[in-house]
């Protein structure tokens, strides 16, 4: 059976010229890049080639990024970075409900150890309000934290109004651009960000490769310490073959973005008009225009969600859901939650994701066997 | 450390079960008819018994919520169809657990949830015939 990847922002396929960058770095350039001899000549080269490309996909400067093993690890620097290093300016920080678990988990933690964070609103597609941000801005913000896009509906925010804003009131900005960057135009100093988290892998790069934009002058503390390495904020021998691989993944990237962008809301817009076509008492989440170029993300009535993706699974069909029985911790996705799903509703949550391996055949195989599934799984509901 | 469970950690008689549910629909004259969950917890089991002469005739259930809770319900209806009221003791939650070949650990609890729709049509029945318990 052909195995269909409609889940790409959990795994996207590492591209074959991708692959090839990487591998003499897994042979004999396995040299250290902090190596002052010749065997670390190479993959210190390589290292800043990569870093350049990162940049330039991003519009920043070379020495501001830091490389990390992932977009999580980002989102930890920046946001413990940021409230270390400006403590004594004071202990507010201003974040959106709607953030990745790696940037509320650290939040919660700098909450119990006394830093007072105003959690944004939301409204029904999960946009943030800039005015909002900005009236919650008190003289000991150290830092606002927003998603560019939340990988679960897809909806990507108003960066450059809150940027904007930010630099005015002298307050730092970062966003955790994970699910954007690669797939749609991210442009560091376009949107007044002082920090961006990003991973390699949601642009057919390495898993393990990540990396943080630090504006220059920025000050933050490391989380790792220990060597020189990434300027001392992120101590630690590099992983030269993915941070490669993230490069060469990037280059290829900033080439082809809107070509790639072109083919994935072609097939986004099919499977939301076939989906909500096909599947009566569904619902889109998230907003309908301004959403991440292969994000589908619905709530089915009456039915939930791991059973929906088990059925799919069993036909080669890939997806993600933030029900309940979904997640591991038992809890509903604090995203629907935030834009205010009914709870019951919610549990019929999927989220599709396409990426560039994908064709319109498998965008029909989905939207074919979806209404069966969901069929079968009403037939045995007691809410229908 | 602890890793999240996957799909491929059902065991084929979940995934039978979940796949090909048997006995799921009303019983139009149930005669015991138990409703455990929470939608909002992603849940709910409704079962449907008719006891005649203290045997159980038939079972029926209606389920929302996730492959395990579908899993449990069916092979519940099947564990108990035939089966005398006196002897239901012995259809405990780690029973039907063990029926199905075992749960995932994060799934134990649809087993607690369908000994608990047990328990529910039992106490319906014997509220409704006016019988002990």
């Amino acid at each position: 059976m052909k195995t269909v990847n409609l889940d790409h922002l959990s795994a996207s396929p590492i591209l074959p010229e991708v692959r090839d960058e990487m591998l003499p770095f897994l042979s004999q350039e396995y040299g250290n890049p902090l190596s002052r001899h010749s065997m670390g000549t190479n993959p210190r080269k390589a290292l800043e080639e990569a870093r350049g490309a990162l940049a330039g996909l991003i519009g920043a400067s070379a020495q501001e990024l830091v490389f990390t093993s992932c977009a999580s690890e980002s989102n930890n620097l920046a946001i413990k970075g940021v409230a270390l290093a400006h403590s004594k300016k004071g202990r507010h920080i201003i974040a959106s409900p709607i953030e990745h678990h790696s940037v509320i988990h650290p939040l919660k933690s700098l909450e119990r150890q006394g830093w007072e964070i105003s959690w944004l609103h939301v409204d029904d597609k999960g946009r943030v309000d800039p005015r909002e941000v900005d009236s919650l801005v008190r003289r000991d913000t150290c830092l606002i934290t927003v998603t560019s896009a939340s990988n679960e509906i897809g909806t990507i925010e108003p960066i450059k109004e809150i940027g904007i804003n930010a630099r005015e009131k002298g307050v730092l900005f970062h966003t955790d651009a994970a699910a954007c960057v690669g797939n749609i135009p991210i442009d560091v100093r376009d949107l007044c960000v002082d920090l961006l988290s990003l991973a390699g892998n949601t642009f057919y790069g390495p898993p393990g490769s990540g990396a943080l934009y630090v504006r220059q002058g920025v000050k933050i503390f490391p989380i790792i310490e220990g060597g020189v390495q990434e300027g001392g904020l992120r101590a630690g021998t590099q992983s030269v073959a993915a941070i490669v691989g993230m490069g060469a993944a990037a280059k290829l990237a900033n080439k082809m973005l809107s070509g790639r962008s072109a083919h994935l809301i072609t097939l986004r817009e099919a499977m939301i008009e076939g989906v909500l076509g096909g599947v009566p008492d569904s619902f889109l989440t998230g907003d309908r225009q301004m959403r991440l170029p292969g994000h589908a993300s619905f709530c089915i009535k009456f039915i939930e969600g791991e059973s929906i993706l088990m059925h799919l699974n069993s036909l080669g069909l890939s997806g993600t859901s933030g029900s309940t029985c979904s997640s591991e911790a038992l809890r509903l996705s604090h995203v629907l939650e935030a834009i205010g799903v009914d709870p019951v509703w919610a549990q019929g949550s999927v989220t599709f994701t396409v990426g560039l391996d994908n064709t319109i055949e498998d965008v029909e195989s989905l939207v074919k066997n979806l209404p069966i599934v969901v069929g079968k799984l009403r037939q045995m509901s007691p809410l229908t | 450390m602890g890793q999240p469970h996957q799909f491929s950690e059902y065991s084929e008689k979940v995934i039978d079960h979940f796949t090909n549910p048997r006995n799921f629909g009303a019983i139009e004259d149930a005669n015991g008819v138990g409703q455990v969950g929470n939608p909002k917890c992603g849940d709910i089991m409704q079962l449907y018994i008719k006891v005649q002469d203290d045997i159980i005739e038939d079972a029926k259930f209606k389920t929302f919520g996730c492959c395990a809770a579908i899993a449990t319900s069916s092979i519940l209806t099947e564990m108990i169809k035939g089966m005398k009221l006196d002897d239901l003791g012995a259809v405990t939650n780690s029973a039907i657990a063990e029926a199905l070949g075992g749960l995932p650990k994060i799934k134990l609890h649809c087993s607690v949830l369908a000994e608990d729709a047990l328990k529910a049509a039992l106490s319906d029945y014997h509220r409704r015939t006016g019988t002990k318990k």
